[in-house]
């Protein structure tokens, strides 16, 4: 596999999987507001994965539903912060923050990229993006005081580290002001993953090959 | 032959499937028709990459081309040629009278906070702009809701992307 095809796969997974995370709070959200917001976030997130599956896809002679659903959990290539089965309000604002602080990261340096499909793509998806750092931006600055939340950031810190190259981690640092630590690196999956991967996968398993 | 002025007059008639008082070519989403004998290749942009509606929108393209004759080739462009700045001026009117606030002119830089909580957006019922930010998220990917202090009303603002 090209050294594209891995960065876009990595991309498109933590962004499949952390749309799917945000979705677990349709319905059950602490107020309306942000039952409508995850699940908007959720969506957007979702549909950036399809579009960097898309790219994927084309070099790899496969589909966007193959690469998201016919893979084994292992195969999967996103970073362990997305991973966490977070249904408590404060750390699952604090992945909200430090996930969309590491994405403007990458989505940045994507950007300057000069393979013009994927800079064309990041600038895309970096428009839609702009409404989840003000979402995120809103509970930061609201929370910023709460020992829950400073707590909930701290836990999650080495796993957003986690989420970029070594080399665009110190801006992240600098970005949500935390010293570097050692980072929860991609590829090795935490448990939550396998089982989050049963529940994504479970219909389209159930019949293969069906056209949906 | 069918022509690219008759394939774009064909999809004016399109309605975008989740708002159907504007039209495709008015939501600025079709990019390029070029054709190529029967061969019609059709450039689209969507609007937001998770927007539901891409499915629906790119097979009502294909029907309208199939329509006239033509056999089509629809290419979805995901690039960030499209933002709301390409929603025409019709469009825009065409919004308003349904009650959607259209999007405010994209500025140099992205949407802010700031903005959005700022009293620059006007309720497309009355009026004012005594408005305030209730959601940044709302009933699809691409709207807002705001609530209108002067006439009590909740309304849905486009984003600017």
């Amino acid at each position: 596999m090209s050294a594209r095809s891995d960065l876009l796969l990595s991309i498109a997974d933590d962004e499949l999987i952390v749309g799917w995370r945000d979705s677990e709070w349709t319905g059950i959200a602490p107020t309306l507001e942000e039952d409508v917001a995850f699940s908007s976030i959720a969506q957007n997130e979702i549909g950036h994965a399809r579009a960097l599956y898309e790219l994927a896809a084309a070099e790899l002679g496969t589909n966007a539903d193959a690469l998201a659903f016919d893979r084994a959990p292992d195969e999967y290539r996103c970073a362990p912060l997305v991973e966490l089965h977070l249904l408590e309000w404060a750390h699952t604002i604090a992945r909200r923050y430090l996930y969309e602080e590491a994405d403007r990261v990458r989505i940045d340096a994507l950007m300057r990229s000069d393979d013009p499909e994927l800079a064309g793509l990041a600038a895309k998806i970096d428009r839609e993006e702009t409404y989840h750092r003000m979402h995120a931006e809103m509970w930061a600055e609201r929370l910023r005081d709460e020992p829950r939340f400073r707590a909930a950031v701290e836990e999650l810190w080495p796993y957003a580290l986690g989420v970029l190259e070594p080399e665009l981690r110190p801006e992240l640092a600098r970005r949500v002001g935390l010293e570097p630590a050692t980072a929860k690196e991609r590829g090795e999956h935490t448990p939550d993953l396998a089982e989050l991967w049963n529940e994504m996968t479970e219909v389209r398993r159930s019949e293969p090959g069906a056209e949906w | 032959m069918v022509t690219a002025e008759q394939v774009w007059e064909a999809f004016e008639e399109i309605p975008d499937p989740e708002i159907p008082v504007i039209s495709l070519v008015e939501l600025g989403v079709i990019r390029d028709v070029t054709v190529d004998g029967d061969r019609v290749h059709v450039a689209f942009t969507p609007t937001f990459l998770g927007c539901p509606a891409l499915e629906v929108m790119k097979r009502a393209l294909e029907e309208k081309v199939s329509a006239l004759g033509g056999d089509p080739d629809v290419e979805v462009v995901s690039d960030d040629a499209w933002s709301t700045d390409r929603i025409s001026a019709a469009g825009h009117e065409k919004l308003r009278a349904a009650g959607f606030a259209p999007p405010a002119p994209r500025a140099a830089g992205p949407t802010t906070l700031v903005e959005l909580r700022s009293k620059a957006f006007r309720c497309p019922y009355c009026g004012s702009t005594e408005t305030t930010l209730e959601n940044i998220f709302g009933p699809t990917p691409c709207r807002s809701i705001r609530f209108c202090e002067s006439c009590r009303q909740p309304f849905e603002q486009f984003k600017t992307i």
